[in-house]
């Protein structure tokens, strides 16, 4: 299902203080896609993706899904919207005093799923997230991913067009971020379901999104192609997050004398494993020498960094840069960090 | 002079069969009123259900103000009342009017503290799935705070122990009376000891039982 948010505004007032949490947000999410909010904790994230459910009703703007303008519903038609709308949040939020089976159970009560075929049902969805043996467990006893494999059971129970996901990953470690990453990609590409995923991990949004809108201060100031706004991120802090990521360190102490050129170097896509060094070295009268450099991978496409350092006459340093300009997807110069500090972008 | 034996023989059984009525009427009372005021005190409060805030203050002011009254005025207060009820005004039924009085309003506190206590993001997770109230409150509310209305449960038993004693003033017996009535009005220390001792054994097995109760229920 498409959803579509328009000019969406969320007020609260505490304490006789208004807190603009969301201003003016407008997002299309296409069926199917894997949409991801980033952005600093506090910029308005939770409160954006818990207004799709209305779990946050804003203050004013549209709410479409699927076609439908969800705004103004209440009671029981709400209800049937948000049947169709599964969530999974950043601490599980499962019921403690039920057992795994009752948990995902409950999803199918609320839909009043025929009571005969509830048994078969959820043991279908526990095979489907690999706790076939975890029925009769209460949620103390499972470990951090599990309980949110348990969570993403009870939000696929009635087949729905949306997956929310607040911070699903953020309380997990490495390795179950991992798995539910797997899983999330699994549930995509079986049925086509419009995931919207919130996070501040870049690793995540990496792995994940095919597209993100990056938010800040309750305003969305980029959305782009996952690739396209790790490999050109425009906005400030885009470019901050993304560098988290793509980080390359200026060694320690490094001085550059009059005949150098520090230089950062980002190609994408095939270009990335032409051997694009001996070139230099071979057809330039300069010297190269490699500082730091890694490949990450977006969507399965590479993007490496390089930093490296020419040295020889001005002139041909300046051919050489040339040369490489013609050949990368972006080049830049790059002068010594004082204190060997990080580079930004 | 009897000895303290006799005493205990004569009284001791129909005391306790009163403090049982008394504990039992007004226990069965907070329940069910109890409950539901506790209940609707947390939903007319809580943001995620249906905030009402006159509501609210209305049956916030009401349960405070019985629970301002001592215990001891309340039981004379509501004398015409318990007339009207049950038609008396001495025994243990008539003094269980009072006693439900107070225990109600208590309890409904310490339910409304009870469902506080449960986790919002569970019950958000709830509303997001479509459910509606009463599956809810049922399989949610009531399953997550079950640990808390247990010892919730458990205090107003005990508490109600203590306030029998001074349902001895209308009439209404009971072991706190007997305790009373024999151990401090006639001398009779040995009757003082022995309801006393029987009071701690009670308060100490309903803790007892509350407790382990409350630890069945809780699967963290």
């Amino acid at each position: 299902m498409v959803i579509v948010l328009d000019k969406v505004n969320v007020i609260f007032k505490q304490k006789g203080r208004k807190m603009h949490a969301v201003k003016e947000a407008s997002i299309t999410v296409g069926k199917g896609e894997i949409f991801g909010i980033v952005g600093p904790s506090g910029a308005g994230k939770s409160t954006l993706v818990r207004v799709i459910n209305l779990l946050q009703p804003p203050a004013s703007g549209q709410v479409m899904v699927g076609g439908q303008d969800i705004t103004r519903f209440k009671g029981a038609a709400l209800r049937n919207v948000r049947l169709k709308i599964g969530m999974i949040f950043q601490h599980f939020n499962l019921i403690s005093g039920a057992t795994v089976y009752n948990n995902i159970a409950f999803a199918l009560k609320a839909n009043n799923y025929p009571k005969e075929k509830i048994r078969a049902r959820v043991l279908e969805l526990l095979k489907q997230v690999n706790l076939s043996d975890k029925a009769q467990v209460y949620p103390a006893n499972l470990s951090g991913g599990q309980k949110q494999r348990v969570a993403i059971a009870r939000a696929l129970a009635n087949d729905p067009e949306i997956l929310l996901c607040d911070e699903a990953t953020s309380a997990l470690d490495l390795e179950n971020t991992e798995e539910i990453i797997r899983i999330l990609r699994r549930i995509n590409r079986d049925n086509p379901i419009t995931i919207v995923f919130i996070t501040h991990e870049m690793d995540v949004a990496r792995k994940l999104f095919d597209r993100i809108a990056v938010m800040a201060e309750g305003e969305i100031v980029e959305v782009g192609d996952t690739y396209q706004i790790f490999t050109e991120p425009q906005h400030p802090l885009t470019q901050s997050l993304v560098s988290r990521v793509l980080n390359i360190e200026v060694p320690e102490h490094l001085e550059l004398k009059g005949q150098e050129e520090m230089l950062k170097i980002t190609y994408t896509g095939e270009r990335a494993y032409e051997p694009l060094i001996s070139k230099v070295s071979k057809e330039f009268d300069v010297l190269v020498d490699i500082l730091h450099g890694k490949i990450e991978y977006i969507q399965g496409k590479p993007l490496g960094i390089l930093l490296i350092k020419l040295s020889g006459e001005a002139a041909e340093i300046a051919r050489a840069r040339d040369y490489i300009s013609g050949q990368v997807f972006k080049i830049e110069r790059i002068s010594a960090a004082k204190e060997g500090g990080e580079l930004n972008g | 002079m009897d000895s303290t034996w006799d005493i205990l023989q004569l009284e001791l059984p129909s005391a306790i069969w009163e403090t049982l009525i008394m504990i039992g009427i007004s226990l069965a009372a907070s329940l069910v009123f109890g409950l539901l005021i506790g209940l609707i005190l947390y939903l007319s409060s809580s943001p995620l259900f249906f905030p009402r805030r006159t509501l609210n203050a209305v049956m916030g002011v009401l349960v405070n103000v019985i629970r301002s009254v001592p215990f001891v005025i309340l039981l004379v207060l509501l004398i015409p009342l318990t007339k009207l009820i049950v038609n008396t005004t001495i025994g243990p039924v008539a003094a269980s009017v009072p006693l439900a009085f107070a225990s109600v309003a208590f309890f409904a506190r310490l339910v409304e503290g009870a469902f506080s206590e449960v986790d919002k993001g569970v019950l958000e997770a709830a509303i997001a799935t479509g459910a509606g109230l009463g599956l809810i409150l049922r399989k949610v509310l009531f399953v997550e705070a079950m640990p808390g209305l247990i010892r919730a449960t458990t205090v107003t038993v005990i508490s109600l122990i203590g306030y029998s004693a001074m349902a001895g003033l209308v009439g209404g017996g009971g072991i706190g009376d007997l305790a009373i009535q024999y151990g401090y009005y006639r001398y009779e220390t040995g009757v003082m000891i022995a309801t006393v001792l029987l009071l701690i054994v009670i308060v100490q097995g309903a803790q007892f039982v509350g407790d382990w109760c409350a630890r069945v229920f809780t699967r963290k």
